[in-house]
């Protein structure tokens, strides 16, 4: 009986140590030599594998991390520099700092300055409409306004306003991870550099048409008044619209007070003269909490407003010099 | 019982198998004889109203043309030349809203007096007899800017070009016009059928293909007769009546209905021995080629269940839509929606400002009451899409795998097989937009493989 049980356990055990000898021999022989920094600056990343660098999700990133010589190409919009600090920190390597971005809609054809002139009532995809024909407006480059660039944010840092029908973006939250930009079927978002104290001015008008005012009260109709006032050249006006290059601009304004259709934008600006500290960056304080984004749309409606009082104020300043615009518009 | 023995005469002729829907006919303007329409005081001509390269202009602004002068050159193989379709002056090449709401670049010209090109003959007369060897027919079709007149604006001479290795057996000639409302196709069969006929041997000269078979719908019966005793005592061409079903007047479709062969998934017509042509490309070609007349106009049905004169116009290409509107009565005020094309297959368009193109078989003006999609509900599974596709695809499974961005499962189901008939949206209980869907796929899918072939 006993030697039974003695011949069981012996042989079992022999059994063990012969399949651990070639566990051990195949684990050896087929070992996958991998760099353990990889695992380390994995865990670094934001782990959202949003696919904003460019690499399909973070693992690959760091694999890319790891192999790269130099680290000047490569970026986690997401984790920003904090996170590219850490990483070459880990690698050993110097990285240097770069300006963050944020998501810019280019388009401020809301319900009001962009007349609808058909209704579209098909699937509700923008890529499908956009595919369809031009919109339900005049303007074949406006937000077709379904949202498509919702859909594809990752982070919750658009919606779309009901009051506009555009999409807004909640500064904050945007990682510039490009999603929204590339989901775009008429290519209105567009990554722009997040700019000193997150101030920020671009055209949010891409219509390329002559007298494109006929369809939308905001478009640039690419007068180059901005231009001619700009002192550091980062406007280029080209095909009937204006470009204000980022990294040129030195956020002074003066385009903004010259655009006679207030397609140029000025964000997170305090407001010009009076009450110091009010609604300094509102979208800041305001954009925490979905619940408040009423609260960031009142904000930037102010900007808009304010701007359009200037500008209403400097066309009967200039009512005689201005005579051009008017019968373009 | 009636309809039992409808089931049973209607059975008797020949169709497609697979799928396929019969919506409301209403040819209102089936009785109406084509009428020219007047010249328009100027027109607006795309360079691009083929599938292909679009055309260069090769006139300026200011430059004088006439009728039938070419002023956009044809780019490529895959491309066709533009002519000027009216005498004046070029006010503008620049670009100009069309069909889809986009601008894209056209010529402008305003119409002065009716100067036409020398060596266009312009006569009435039958000229039948046929001189131009197949290359030079070849030739003349490609300097003429033929496209296919049904409705996709295929080049045509590119069709007539067998590549080496394969043979065609039979050219079909396309009768159907399954389109609800539509009666261009039709009308031309009845007033000009010696002309078709003619313009049938020639491309079955070009292809040397001793049979053709034209192919009627059986709503079309005097129509039929009419081919039908023109071809008696020609002997390679026949005339196939066929069973009113949607989409019949798809190449495939047609094949499948008359040759019963079916071509392969991804194939052509030419993988089973076949070309298809439109019968207004045939009339086209007899123009062409005869008469030295390039494609300058079309017929175009205006039509719509409460227009004042649903009416067949012979139109100018670039003629304003608006003109032809006003020609048939102008626009009912009820009208919700205007369609360039059929009801199945058309586009809205968004502005009565866009030209006739080469491809406009129709102008459908819908009342308001019917322009609007039902609300859309969830999808019960009944699986009627399935039951209706022509190409035996699962259109429901197509619609989820686009949605979800699923391109590689859709391309295996076959996707880009879909020939948007709209068979699927037009019987969805729950008004899914199943073909919005798979026409997103369908491109995506598209520029996947393009992709990978660049590899």
């Amino acid at each position: 009986m006993s030697s039974t049980v003695l011949f069981t356990i012996l042989s079992l055990s022999a059994l063990g140590v012969v399949a651990a000898i070639i566990l051990y021999i195949v684990a050896n022989k087929f070992k996958v030599e991998e760099d353990p920094r990889v695992e380390k600056v994995e865990d670094a990343l934001p782990a959202t594998n949003c696919g904003g660098c460019g690499y399909p999700g973070c693992r690959a990133f760091a694999e890319a991390l790891v192999g790269a010589d130099d680290l000047s190409e490569l970026h986690c919009p997401v984790g920003g520099n904090e996170t590219m600090q850490q990483v070459a920190g880990i690698l050993g390597k110097h990285i240097e700092e770069k300006d963050p971005y944020v998501a810019v809609v280019r388009c401020s054809g809301s319900f009001e300055h962009r007349k609808k002139t058909n209704v579209y009532d098909g699937a509700a995809s923008c890529t499908i409409a956009a595919s369809l024909y031009g919109g339900d407006t005049g303007c074949a480059y406006g937000c077709v306004g379904l949202g498509e660039c919702v859909d594809a944010c990752d982070f919750e840092a658009m919606y779309m306003d009901p009051i506009t029908g555009l999409p807004v973006v909640i500064e904050d939250k945007c990682t510039a991870c490009n999603a929204c930009v590339s989901a775009c079927p008429k290519d209105i978002i567009q990554l722009w550099p997040k700019g000193k104290k997150d101030r920020r001015i671009y055209v949010a008008c891409i219509n390329e048409e002559k007298g494109a005012t006929k369809n939308c009260s905001v478009a640039c109709i690419g007068c180059s008044k901005c231009a001619d006032e700009c002192k550091f050249d980062a406007v280029l006006v080209d095909n009937n619209l204006a470009y204000i290059d980022g990294e040129k601009c030195k956020l002074c304004r003066k385009c903004v007070d010259v655009c006679p259709t207030d397609a140029i934008h000025a964000v997170n600006f305090p407001e010009r003269k009076p009450k110091p500290d009010r609604k300094n960056r509102p979208a800041k304080t305001s954009a925490e909490k979905p619940a408040s984004t009423s609260e960031n749309a009142d904000a930037e409606v102010d900007v808009v407003k304010m701007a359009q009082t200037k500008a209403k104020l400097n066309i009967d300043k200039n009512k005689g010099e201005d005579k051009n615009d008017n019968v373009s518009e | 019982m009636i309809m039992f023995l409808n089931k049973i005469l209607g059975s008797s002729l020949k169709t497609f198998e697979l799928g396929g829907v019969h919506p409301q006919e209403n040819k209102l303007s089936a009785n109406e004889p084509i009428q020219d329409l007047p010249l328009p005081k100027s027109v607006t001509i795309p360079i691009a109203q083929h599938i292909g390269l679009p055309a260069k202009p090769v006139v300026d602004k200011k430059d004088k043309v006439k009728v039938g002068q070419v002023i956009a050159q044809s780019e490529g193989f895959v491309s066709a030349n533009i002519h000027s379709s009216v005498s004046g002056m070029v006010t503008k090449v620049d670009v100009a809203i069309d069909a889809s709401g986009y601008k894209k670049l056209a010529i402008s010209i305003r119409v002065k007096d009716d100067e036409w090109e020398e060596g266009i003959d312009r006569t009435a007369d039958l000229k039948s007899e046929i001189i131009d060897t197949p290359e030079q027919i070849r030739e003349k079709i490609l300097k003429a800017g033929i496209v296919g007149l049904g409705g996709a604006t295929f080049p045509s001479h590119v069709k007539l070009s067998v590549p080496k290795g394969k043979k065609v057996e039979v050219l079909l000639i396309n009768g159907v016009e399954c389109e609800p409302f539509l009666t261009a196709d039709h009308r031309l069969m009845l007033e000009n059928g010696p002309q078709v006929l003619v313009g049938i041997k020639i491309l079955m000269k070009a292809l040397s293909v001793e049979k053709a078979i034209i192919g009627i719908e059986n709503n079309k019966s005097d129509a039929i007769k009419a081919l039908k005793t023109l071809t008696a005592n020609e002997g390679g061409i026949s005339v196939q009546p066929l069973k009113t079903q949607y989409p019949q007047g798809g190449e495939k479709q047609l094949i499948k209905a008359c040759l019963n062969r079916e071509v392969p998934s991804g194939g052509l017509p030419l993988d089973v021995g076949a070309v298809v042509h439109n019968v207004g490309t045939a009339f086209a070609v007899y123009e062409a080629v005869q008469k030295n007349k390039p494609l300058i106009e079309r017929v175009v049905t205006v039509t719509g269940s409460s227009v004042e004169k649903p009416a067949n116009y012979r139109v100018r290409i670039g003629t304003p839509v608006k003109e032809l509107t006003e020609a048939a009565g102008g626009v009912p005020e009820d009208t919700g929606k205007i369609v360039s094309g059929g009801p199945m297959m058309g586009k809205a368009i968004a502005d009565l400002g866009v030209p006739v193109t080469k491809g406009t078989s129709g102008i459908l003006m819908i009342p308001e009451k019917d322009s609007h999609r039902d609300e859309t509900i969830s999808c019960i599974r009944c699986g009627k899409c399935v039951t209706v596709c022509p190409m035996g695809l699962e259109p429901y499974l197509l619609l989820t795998l686009s949605q979800k961005q699923f391109y590689d499962r859709a391309e295996q189901e076959k996707v880009m097989d879909c020939i948007e008939c709209g068979s699927c949206s037009y019987m969805c209980p729950s008004s899914q937009p199943i073909l919005d869907y798979i026409r997103l796929g369908k491109s995506k899918v598209g520029k996947i493989i393009k992709e990978r072939q660049k590899r």
